[in-house]
């Protein structure tokens, strides 16, 4: 009979799983309610994409930072190959695919595949670094994916797409349209990002992320993570499934970068700069490394709260700068932390006391009812 | 000559990253954290010396003491509010603490002095311009006295961490912790030490990189804090001489991109200069290498 009732409870991957699951689809139903009843501002109707965008980017850096272990500094880099990718893309179908739903998906698809490719080719020679160099050598790949986006004109007309240095090297028709514009970025994007769409990328993104790492390959990973010499001793290769997470990470980001993009009418390169890939960053650590939840968490309450501070107007960054130092140290200080972990351990004894006999109570029922 | 002149700004250039560098490895290694919060303290020093300039109407050389003092005292701060507590914590935490802290100084500037630029007066502005070749290369005194304020802070520093008590239990801190505690080494005022000397070291060079490049903003130091953390990295992080040669060679090519490619990919090509570098040598060209043991 014990052993039935254990079948049934989950394992603690699971539970996280569902969890992360029912937590979103919970936050997208209430604000759909919300929306539709009319009771959200405008300025957080306005902010539901970008926290979507936010939360993959989070959850995806959370794979290569929490899991993988590498410090990566370059994620707003895929995020910029996606959004530009992902603009172009939606722009060259806007006659095939008039539909708007589908387009976008297509384009999210496209932004998805390029940047997966880029994270392959930047993988390569990352990935053979260790610790600190490894991550300034992302960051300094963020910097130069930034740095030649600037210098990229992307043109379409009848002729099919140009590529170029400048817009006079891009010999446009007259009825030709300059998608990509150098250092001003994609300008006039047709806006094709919805609330629900970002919900449905978030479902994937939990989707891939997860299981990735319930799979064979994400043990691997976290072996490699632990303790890279003794799993390579016992045959694990490291680069070839550090590889695995970083191209799943850099082609989730790519695609949260194409609903970014096409979520504002003008998106400029100089967006997807080092402060962009340190923010991703912050909701990684913030919320707990390896933790999936916690990164959907705080990259939901990091996106609100700068808005949330406007009342402290000027001193609303600074406020979020304190906020974020208070939280490090809270969360880091070892002598706090051994305190916050004594009353937790003191209040969850109680809980659990509740708990157990409850919970005994519920197993009996149970077995009753099955009788 | 154009070369010249090109090669001379571009040493001028590295000079100032070396300064920076030499703040980062200093305190790299010793704390073991990279200390983004290092480009902002820069700007603190630049604005300090401006201030002090314009509004106490203080003589320039004694701006730059006044602007050491205060970045000293700054430094010092950081360490103890913001790092120290972290003590023992994994190293992102104190990273995301050091980008916290970076936050803080630029929004604090942004509120004192606003967003418009302020326009630096040079430190140098009475001194005369050097001529050479009956006036084909111009060199500014900005040049000279940076390429010079490096070389005395490398031999400085280094006879320093050689031969001076203080120094020696620097780099026995940085070398390991327990045992220099062991030893009697007070490894708290140690690393608080560091952070000063590292602090003094970015005002000294926010002053510099103001001189030459007079725009003054609350984000001044960042692109230049992360160019000379990719020079210390260059010349192989923890190693002063390193972190001398890598700023140094970066300004180089940063100024060598600039004229004969591109200026709108110069960074690009620093930053694949730097990826080249790390790939044939994966600790920097002065780095060492250290051998894992299982």
């Amino acid at each position: 009979m014990k052993e039935k009732t254990k079948k049934i409870r989950l394992t603690s991957y699971g539970r996280n799983a569902a969890l992360s699951y029912g937590l979103v689809t919970i936050a997208f139903i209430v604000m759909t309610i919300l929306n539709s009843a009319g009771i959200t501002t405008n300025s957080l109707r306005g902010q539901l994409v970008p926290i979507c965008v936010y939360i993959v980017l989070a959850v995806s850096l959370n794979l290569v930072v929490g899991i993988s272990g590498e410090l990566s500094l370059g994620h707003a880099g895929f995020m910029s190959i996606g959004a530009f990718s992902g603009v172009v893309a939606s722009a060259c179908l806007a006659k095939t695919i008039p539909a708007a739903m589908p387009r976008l998906f297509v384009a999210m698809i496209v932004a998805g595949i390029i940047a997966g490719i880029a994270g392959f080719l930047i993988g390569i020679p990352v990935l053979r670094l260790r610790g600190d160099y490894l991550a300034i050598v992302t960051l300094a790949f963020g910097e130069i994916i930034r740095n030649i986006l600037n210098v990229i004109y992307i043109g379409l007309d009848g002729a099919g797409l140009h590529v170029a240095t400048s817009v006079e090297g891009l010999k446009l028709w007259p009825t030709g349209q300059v998608l990509l514009n150098g250092p001003m970025g994609a300008t006039g994007i047709q806006k094709l990002s919805t609330f629900t769409a970002g919900y449905i990328l978030i479902m994937f993104t939990l989707f891939v992320v997860q299981n990735l790492i319930n799979s064979k390959q994400g043990r691997a990973i976290m072996a490699i993570r632990d303790n890279r010499i003794a799993a390579e001793s016992v045959g694990l290769s490291a680069t070839h499934f550090k590889m695995t997470a970083f191209v799943t990470s850099a082609a989730l980001a790519g695609m949260a970068g194409a609903l970014f993009g096409l979520n504002y009418s003008t998106v400029a390169p100089v967006k997807f700069n080092f402060n962009t890939s340190i923010l991703i960053l912050v909701f990684v650590v913030l919320g707990g490394m390896g933790n999936i939840v916690g990164s959907i968490i705080s990259a939901t309450v990091l996106t609100i709260l700068p808005e949330a501070l406007r009342q402290f107007a000027d001193y609303r960054m600074l406020a979020y700068a304190i906020v974020l130092i208070l939280v490090m140290l809270a969360t880091n200080n070892m002598e706090l932390r051994a305190l916050i972990d004594k009353y937790t351990a003191k209040i969850l004894g109680i809980f659990k006391k509740k708990n157990k006999s409850s919970a005994d109570a519920d197993l009996e029922t149970m077995e009753g009812g099955q009788n | 000559m154009t070369f010249l002149t090109y090669l001379i700004n571009g040493l001028s250039l590295g000079s100032v990253y070396a300064i920076i560098a030499l703040g980062y490895t200093m305190v790299y290694g010793i704390a073991k954290m990279l200390n983004f919060a290092h480009g902002d303290v820069i700007m603190v020093g630049a604005y300090m010396s401006f201030c002090s300039v314009m509004y106490l109407h203080l003589p320039p050389w004694l701006s730059v003491i006044v602007a050491m003092i205060v970045c000293t005292l700054l430094g010092i701060t950081i360490e103890k509010l913001a790092y120290k507590p972290l003590r023992g914590a994994t190293s992102l935490a104190v990273l995301i603490t050091a980008i916290g802290v970076s936050y803080f100084l630029q929004n604090a500037a942004l509120l004192i002095w606003g967003s418009a630029p302020k326009v630096f007066t040079s430190i140098f502005n009475n001194v005369e311009s050097f001529r050479l070749f009956d006036g084909q290369l111009v060199i500014a005194p900005e040049t000279i006295f940076t390429v010079i304020a490096c070389i005395v802070i490398m031999l400085v520093l280094t006879f320093f961490t050689t031969k001076t008590k203080l120094g020696k239990s620097m780099r026995a801190v940085s070398e390991d912790k327990a045992a220099a505690q062991l030893m009697g080494i007070n490894v708290n005022s140690t690393i608080s030490l560091t952070f000063a000397i590292g602090s003094a070291l970015a005002a000294i060079a926010g002053v510099l990189l103001c001189s030459s490049y007079p725009t003054l903003m609350p984000t001044t130091g960042s692109m230049p804090g992360i160019k000379a953390f990719t020079a210390a990295v260059f010349g192989g992080i923890g190693s002063i001489p390193g972190a001398m040669i890598g700023g140094i060679l970066l300004g180089i090519i940063e100024i060598f991109a600039r004229a004969y490619v591109s200026t709108e990919i110069s960074d690009a090509i620093v930053f694949g200069v730097l990826i080249v570098v790390l790939l044939v040598k994966p600790t920097g060209l002065l780095g060492k290498k250290i051998t894992e043991k299982v």
